[in-house]
């Protein structure tokens, strides 16, 4: 069966309406039903929807980021966004954000995070935790290179600070 | 060397007593909180060490965070296959997470923490996915508990935080609070009157989605329906928490009605069938996994609507978890060919059905 939208592809996406108590039968593919924002988790979604999205949003509003803007940390571009639908790391949120921020508005109906606001770990719990990690990492190498008298020193260091 | 269950606290099972609201229809509530550590790459663009050291971060901050002090950290990533699929059978990892998605390979530095009630999965899609995970509805106890972990353990790991987006995640669908509320729910009598069509796509038009059993991308099996908010942005967690439970109580209400009208319209067929599902599964000798799963359905069914007593929701549930191929792997401490599987599955549902009060004396 061919989609009722495009008339071009396979119709995979086959639902039940209910609009204004009409009931109504349709049959789409899987991008005009992702077009029309019909969810077809069941069957796996595919991973480019956002992609699309995307491109949908740098065409109308004008790309105010072009394609191969990187992201200064992880040097990610929209293209690579575009074919994962997956950010690369948290900067990438500022480096895309005018973009990002009509994606969001269409995909989320909204950019705006009114949930619990987050307040980060005072900066001498933050300290505690690197230094013990790094002690940790420390007394891992040295058992790992049976320097068993630094080991110890370490051992005792990282008691002390906890 | 086979994993060692009775590690898990609970067994990573407590979420299968049968307690909690409406357990009846529904199995569980879960509720996941996606989070990042600012100062790393998310995971799929992060290296293995920046990955280790995300988990070694969570490992530290575990002696402060209460949920977790008698924790037990799992590495996913050296687990045999099957004890990864047993993890993700009891719905403590995701596919993702346990490598078993086919076109993924495992990741390196992929665990999971297994807490009291909670959990917390490292390296996931997000470094860090909080869940807690109840029996029946219960989305105010989950929630609060899930909240409990992410203030403790944000309290230790810095967050990657945005003051307009929100908890920043790999994926833009889950970013702002970066919670999915989900409930597992049985809809035999609305899949049976045909009414399933129109809640689904109800569902979709008040910003909730559906999926199968086992989460994205899995099929609906033995009229298990996983409902869950679609976004995550724009509303605070209580309120889409909220809202899940209004449309839940309505999905539930609905399913009623459906059994009400099967047993006035049809009730010697719905009788039949039902006992059938029991028969077989009390007397076969080999099922698959769909079958198991659909005659347990329209056993659950018939407890239900009362046409089957001294079975406990409880073994009906340990029913579902047990039946799945690692499990029955597990069990018989060895590698199983799906014809085997398919013997010891049977041999499983039967002693359990038998160890339980028999309904037709």
């Amino acid at each position: 069966m061919l989609c009722e939208a495009c008339r071009e592809l396979d119709a995979s996406v086959h639902l039940t309406q209910a609009v204004e108590g009409e009931v109504r039968q349709r049959h789409l593919c899987a991008k005009c039903a992702a077009e029309q924002g019909i969810e077809t988790t069941v069957t796996a979604p595919p991973k480019n929807v956002l992609g699309e999205f995307l491109q949908a949003v740098q065409q109308q509003a004008g790309a105010t980021a072009s394609d191969s803007t990187r992201c200064t940390y992880c040097a990610m571009t929209l293209r690579d966004f575009r074919s994962t639908g997956r950010l690369g790391c948290s900067r990438c949120y500022a480096t895309f954000e005018p973009s990002l921020r009509e994606l969001l508005r269409r995909v989320q109906g909204s950019a705006k995070h009114v949930g619990r606001r987050y307040v980060p770990p005072e900066p001498e719990v933050l300290e505690r935790a690197t230094t013990i990690g790094e002690l940790r990492d420390r007394l891992r190498r040295a058992v790992e290179n049976e320097d068993f008298e630094v080991a110890a020193t370490l051992r005792d260091k990282i008691r002390d600070v906890e | 060397m086979m994993l060692d269950l009775t590690l898990l606290p609970d067994g990573g099972m407590g979420w299968l007593d049968g307690s909690g609201e409406h357990a009846d229809v529904v199995l569980s509530t879960r509720i996941r909180l996606a989070r990042n550590v600012e100062g790393y790459a998310f995971t799929g663009r992060a290296r293995e060490g920046e990955r280790l050291r995300v988990l070694q971060q969570v490992r530290d901050a575990m002696p402060h965070v209460g949920s977790l002090r008698g924790g037990v950290v799992l590495r996913v990533d050296e687990l045999a296959p099957n004890d990864r699929q047993l993890l993700h059978e009891r719905h403590l990892v995701s596919r993702e997470l346990a490598g078993l998605e086919s076109h993924q390979t495992l990741r390196g530095g992929a665990a999971v923490v297994l807490g009291e009630g909670v959990g917390v999965m490292v390296n996931e899609e997000d470094h860090l996915r909080l869940q807690a995970l109840r029996s029946g509805l219960e989305v105010g106890r989950a929630l609060g508990a899930v909240e409990r972990l992410d203030r403790e353990l944000g309290g230790r790991l810095p967050y990657a935080y945005h003051d307009d987006f929100g908890f920043l995640t790999a994926c833009p669908t889950n970013t702002g609070t970066g919670m999915r509320a989900s409930v597992l729910i049985h809809l035999p009598g609305l899949v049976l009157t045909k009414e399933i069509a129109k809640v689904l796509a109800g569902l979709q038009t008040m910003g909730l989605t559906y999926r199968g059993l086992y989460g994205e991308g899995s099929e609906v099996v033995g009229n298990f329906f996983q409902i869950s908010n679609q976004t995550t942005l724009g509303r605070t967690e209580e309120e889409l928490a909220d809202h899940l439970v209004r449309v839940v109580r309505h999905v539930i209400q609905r399913e009623h009605e459906a059994r009400r009208v099967l047993w006035r319209d049809a009730g010697y067929i719905i009788e039949d069938k039902l006992w059938r599902a029991y028969g077989t599964l009390r007397f076969a000798r080999s099922l698959t996994f769909d079958e198991a799963m659909n005659y347990l359905s329209g056993v659950r069914l018939a407890v239900g609507l009362k046409l089957i007593s001294g079975l406990s929701v409880y073994t009906l549930n340990k029913l579902l978890i047990f039946c799945q191929s690692a499990h029955l792997a597990y069990a018989e401490g060895r590698a199983l060919t799906e014809s085997e599987a398919n013997v010891a599955r049977a041999r499983y549902v039967r002693q359990a059905l038998e160890a339980e009060a028999d309904p037709t004396a």
